[in-house]
């Protein structure tokens, strides 16, 4: 079995579970004592897999080096809770007939409409930047992350710089995973689609994609806005999940994090990035006991991972499976 | 060969998992234990100066009260969570706190972003907070378990308008920082209140934060001849407008507010800020009993002196255990009507009464600096 199968049989599992557990965690199931605590570092699991597997679309598969992820998953966070919480109560008198499904149909219209507000917002950054390469794209989307977070910061409607607080708690456990299986699913079917191939010719070579027929541009930026809509969709989780946005939640360093889980994960394997973004959120709380030296092990772990696998958790797996075609040089 | 190799790594995730869930079995806390507090604090990352300080100062007020034989016979413990900072984790550290250490209230955050992301969490599992240093009124609008210590943004300004008018300066200018929501909120109820009793803004002005040139500003606000200027913002850019107002000859004192709480201000300012006057929580020159003795014993402990940070984490410590004293029990709701209750009771940081929106009314103190000193003025009441 291909690794993307596997790991989508387990997504699938955690994320039927999950439902199980919709709303109350302590109503049912008295094996799985699933308290607050474990419940919220599952559900940030979910959300961290979610914006790895996406941003490894444009860093990993795609080669074009992003530090904006963090910017995207703003947009996604600010215009889903502009949904729940700005225009709330208007929008859930308008779906009064919906009953008590209401607020949970209002929820999935706010977390859609963030991945494609995120998903327009990376069309608006990919289709004028893309056309520089590595370090320069890299500037550009960190200055892209730093203007929505201004932008957010002197926007009063929105909560400014103090941000947006009283955002109802929707997100769920299913919800989560369930998104979080869409996207693994999506990236890696579109990768290995005949469609698909062109992402990774453009990582190897883009003069060689060209030459070939590929329209790069067109290529890279389908990766942005595909990579950009699932950050909004996670954005939204975050919102309804710590139910208090503030401008400075979505610096510069929140799309660094990011960045760790791809390259730690290995560039380019989903199977990676999944494991490397579940592991890195755990780890944190692993950690917790060793109080301020916490960051110091964090980062040492970082530092001794990177030494002895530069290729990433299971960056390279396929190198060494026989009988397998190989995607990667 | 394939599949085992992904089994492999999936090994180390479930026993994490199952680590995880270890503690959560034994962790029950009996009456008759010790009564588990928790604080969440920035004790690294970007804040982590504020964070370390009103640890300190919560850490010792709890050690005190042990000492004294704890409360209800029993003694406290203090569990501490740092969260880096970080929005985000300072959730998931407060609902640890609240489902595996079983926590019966908590302290905490210095941070304003912080303590509205802990808020919702503890009003809904119904679990008294006590912020030692949010100002930003929106934290105790959460709900009624949530309560502060220190005054919010809104009364500063009442109380630098209050100082200004009993100093006789009538004609004020304004010098706003647009970038912090602080100095907005600040200049916005000094200009309310001035206005309102008998003073008059003379001209406002506005600058970001990182800003290195004030002189535009500072030349419109000299061709209205002001008696004295509010510079709103943190200390940062205070001392920078001191230097440039006096080359420019404008020799009015300035005001602000506790942002110009920090040694920077007078190494940025020098001379030229030597004068001026600013509120702030407490004065370690005040020479009111509780503080003195607060100071002794905590120079005795760290070796060093408290700032105002420390000081209010150890008024968020010292209420909540006279809280649990005075209800008698544990629980929740007993708890927050105490909390709730609490009259006059003596603080370092002044004489704290909890308010009906649950935020402390207590005076603030005027210091002005000198000789690259903060001198205590004098005490403003609301």
């Amino acid at each position: 079995m291909r690794p993307r199968i596997i790991l989508l049989l387990v997504i699938a599992a955690f994320a039927s579970v999950s439902f199980c557990f919709t709303g109350h965690p302590e109503a049912a199931w008295p094996l799985a004592q699933l308290d607050d605590y474990l419940l919220n570092i599952l559900l940030m699991a979910g959300i961290n897999v979610i914006l790895a597997v996406s941003l490894n679309m444009v860093n990993g598969y795609t080669g074009q080096f992003s530090l904006g992820h963090a910017g995207f998953m703003a947009v996604g966070a600010y215009g889903s809770a502009a949904i729940t919480q700005i225009q709330g109560k208007v929008l859930l008198e308008t779906f009064g007939f919906l009953g008590a499904a209401a607020p949970v149909f209002l929820f999935s219209l706010a977390v859609l409409a963030g991945g494609i507000l995120a998903a327009l917002a990376g069309l608006a950054v990919g289709l004028p930047s893309l056309r520089l390469k590595g370090d320069y794209l890299a500037i550009v989307t960190l200055g892209f992350g730093e203007i929505i977070r201004v932008m957010l910061q002197n926007t009063e409607s929105l909560g400014g710089a103090r941000g947006l607080t009283g955002i109802p708690p929707r997100t769920t456990l299913g919800w989560t995973w369930a998104i979080a299986a869409l996207s693994v699913y999506c990236v890696g079917s579109l990768v290995r689609s005949t469609y698909g191939r062109g992402f990774l010719a453009v990582r190897d070579d883009e003069i060689a994609a060209e030459a070939m027929g590929i329209h790069t541009t067109a290529y890279k930026v389908t990766a942005f806005v595909v990579g950009s809509f699932f950050a909004g969709l996670a954005g939204a989780l975050y919102a309804h999940m710590i139910c208090y946005i503030s401008p400075e939640g979505f610096s510069f360093m929140k799309s660094v994090d990011v960045v760790v889980m791809v390259i730690l994960g290995g560039m380019g394997s989903t199977a990676g990035v999944t494991l490397a973004a579940i592991g890195l959120t755990f780890l944190n709380e692993v950690l917790r006991q060793m109080q301020e030296y916490r960051m110091v092990a964090f980062s040492l772990l970082l530092i001794v991972l990177m030494i002895t696998r530069p290729q990433g958790l299971i960056g390279d797996l396929a190198r060494f499976l026989p009988g397998r075609r190989r995607l990667k040089p | 060969m394939k599949r085992l190799r992904i089994l492999a790594l999936m090994l180390p995730l479930l026993a994490l998992s199952a680590c995880k869930k270890a503690p959560s079995d034994s962790a029950d806390a009996s009456a008759s234990g010790d009564i588990p507090i928790g604080e969440f604090a920035s004790l690294t990352g970007a804040t982590a100066s504020f964070g370390q300080s009103s640890h300190k100062g919560t850490q010792m007020a709890v050690d005190e009260i042990n000492a004294g034989g704890g409360v209800l016979g029993r003694k406290l413990r203090l569990v501490t969570e740092d969260d880096q900072s970080k929005p985000g984790e300072a959730a998931i550290v407060v609902r640890k706190l609240i489902s595996r250490d079983k926590i019966v209230a908590l302290l905490g955050e210095v941070a304003s972003s912080r303590s509205l992301e802990a808020a919702p969490i503890c009003q809904q599992a119904g679990i008294p907070m006590i912020s030692p240093a949010s100002t930003n009124p929106k934290v105790t609008e959460a709900g009624d378990m949530i309560f502060r210590v220190c005054f919010i943004d809104p009364f500063q300004g009442t109380v630098l308008s209050k100082f200004a008018l009993s100093k006789g300066w009538k004609r004020v200018a304004v010098l706003t920082d647009v970038k912090q929501d602080y100095s907005v909120g600040l200049s916005q109820f000094f200009k309310a209140h001035i206005a309102a009793n008998g003073g008059q803004v003379v001209s406002e002005q506005s600058y970001s934060s990182g800003d290195k040139d004030f002189k535009a500003q500072l030349t419109a606000i000299k061709g209205t001849d002001p008696e004295a200027i509010l510079a709103s913002g943190y200390y940062t850019e205070a001392g920078l407008i001191a230097s440039q107002a006096r080359e420019l000859e404008l020799n009015v004192p300035l005001l602000g507010g506790d942002g110009w709480d920090a040694p920077a201000l007078v190494e940025v300012g020098g001379k030229a800020i030597e004068g001026s006057f600013f509120s702030n929580h407490f004065s370690d020159e005040d020479a009111a009993p509780s503080i003195q003795a607060f100071l002794k014993k905590f120079e005795a402990k760290y070796g060093q002196k408290p700032d105002a940070m420390a000081a209010l984490g150890y008024d968020s410590a010292m209420i909540l255990a006279d809280a649990i004293k005075r209800a008698g029990a544990t629980d929740g709701l007993k708890l927050k009507e105490a909390i709730a209750a609490t009259k006059n009771f003596p603080a370092v940081t002044g004489n704290i009464t909890l308010n009906a929106q649950r935020n402390a009314d207590k005076p603030a103190v005027m210091l002005v600096v000198k000789e690259g000193k903060f001198r205590y003025v004098e005490t403003v009441s609301p």
